[in-house]
């Protein structure tokens, strides 16, 4: 193990150098980013800032095209098979199948991730969404919201040690919010880490231990949310990311 | 857990299908209309059908084959699965297998409805050389959806999807198509099979060798 490695056992996210082009238009220039486990981080960001691309590159669903990202001790690229065992990535899409119900929504993810659970299991990831009366539904009569707050019981089945979430609390009403900001809070304090965008100043700033501003390609500002209100995210927010020089 | 992972891809597909229909009903007819049409055109000539209904028939299977499988990965694309396929931990070939056994249930069918309506439509007995016919179709079949699976999969998140997928398919389905065509034309005139085995032989070899590339291609494919 050399002393990168040694420093890598640290973080359960460590991005370091990270440059990622679209024919040949950079979208992120140098992007350096550590997480310990335990620890939320919110990116914040204007549109265009890279914050989904960062997102993608992590869940192994883009490759960067220079520097190195590591979760869990696992390079992103090299050894993408087991980055996808520990992360759990939630995206714009619900990845749900319109003709099946909820429940066989969650038994055919949780099946193909060679994570299979139990009827008990299921019920119980349902519930804690508040989709326990529809868990025979099928999923083409559930709104946007319900197909999010299904997207989060599918990632709590798959157990993560990382969490990727874009946009988590796009579409969902206050109750269902709240139900995520508590999940969040839950898996954090068991050593889990999060990484999420949003483009809330309220909203899922409550669990983030730090807010992250990506403009121009990189990382702008990286600070401690213990101390900030959200006027005082808004304001750094329209400093940083709205005039990144 | 291999097994149970290509298994749950079937479930899948076969639940989707018998509640949505689109892929079953869209085909169906499909194959009334090609056969209203073979009909138009060859009339009740028993010479020339007899010369022309092998080629139909197989025409018949890769034209409404060319339509399912082009739709295979389709519910993915359209409910943004195919990232959640692709983030799945373990061997990818376990979804292609799944994927590849739903488009061969549905396939074939597709092929026994046709098969009737071509024994209705051309007054043709097919009693005594269903079994022979049977074992021809299947064969064929495997082949063709081995490939299909693959190329669909190839093709399923470009734009120029529908154009793209024949062009590739077509040319690598030869060796099937005409081991398919060959037997089909020797059962359909009384010969047995063993009198097709070369054949039916080269259709095996076709079958292993698709289902092969298949499996050790399809996570590269899945990745792009």
């Amino acid at each position: 193990m050399d002393w990168f490695d040694t420093m890598m056992a640290d973080f359960a996210v460590q991005v370091s150098g990270l440059k990622k082009f679209y024919a040949g238009r950079p979208v992120l220039t140098e992007v350096n980013l550590s997480i310990r486990p335990g620890e939320a981080v919110a990116l914040l960001g204007a549109n265009g800032a890279g914050k989904t691309t960062l997102l993608r590159i992590l869940a192994t669903l883009s490759r960067p095209s220079r520097g190195k990202a590591v979760i869990a001790g696992h390079d992103c690229v090299k050894q993408a098979e087991r980055v996808r065992e520990s992360v759990g990535f939630v995206a714009h899409g619900a990845w749900v199948y319109d003709d099946l119900t909820a429940l066989e929504n969650l038994t055919f993810w949780t099946t193909l991730s060679s994570r299979p659970a139990d009827g008990e299991e299921l019920r119980t990831a349902l519930t804690a969404v508040d989709l326990d009366r529809f868990a025979h539904a099928r999923v083409r009569t559930f709104s946007v919201g319900m197909k999010r707050r299904l997207a989060l019981a599918r990632l709590t089945l798959s157990r993560p040690r990382v969490i990727l979430l874009d946009e988590p609390f796009a579409g969902l009403d206050q109750r269902a919010g709240k139900w995520v900001d508590e999940y969040l809070a839950a898996f954090k304090a068991a050593g889990g880490c999060v990484l999420l965008t949003t483009h809330s100043f309220g909203r899922g700033l409550g669990v983030a231990d730090r807010i992250v501003i990506l403009a121009g390609g990189g990382v702008v500002l990286d600070t401690p949310t213990a101390t900030l209100s959200p006027d005082d995210v808004r304001r750094l927010y329209e400093a940083h990311a709205e005039d990144p020089t | 857990m291999y097994a149970r992972r290509a298994w749950i891809v079937l479930w899948k597909d076969v639940l989707v299908e018998r509640r949505s229909k689109e892929a079953l009903n869209a085909l169906f007819f499909f194959a009334l209309l090609l056969l209203f049409i073979f009909q138009f055109t060859l009339g009740g000539d028993r010479e020339r059908l007899a010369g022309a209904l092998p080629g139909l028939l197989w025409l018949g299977f890769v034209l409404s084959g060319l339509v399912g499988l082009g739709r295979a990965f389709l519910t993915e694309r359209d409910h943004d699965c195919w990232e959640g396929l692709l983030l799945s931990p373990g061997d990818k070939s376990a979804i292609y297998l799944g994927k590849l056994a739903g488009n061969l249930l549905l396939m074939l069918l597709v092929e026994a409805i046709m098969l009737v309506l071509f024994g209705v439509f051309f007054n043709i007995d097919l009693g005594r050389r269903l079994p022979a016919l049977a074992g021809v179709v299947v064969l064929g079949t495997v082949g063709f959806a081995a490939v299909g699976t693959l190329f669909a999969a190839m093709t399923a998140q470009v734009r120029a999807r529908e154009l793209l997928f024949p062009v590739l398919l077509l040319p690598v389905l030869v060796p099937v198509l005409l081991g398919a065509v060959k037997a089909t034309e020797a059962v359909l005139a009384g010969e047995s099979l063993s009198g097709v085995m070369h054949w039916l032989k080269l259709l095996a070899a076709a079958d292993i060798v698709y289902v092969a590339v298949g499996v050790l291609t399809f996570d590269a494919i899945l990745e792009g």
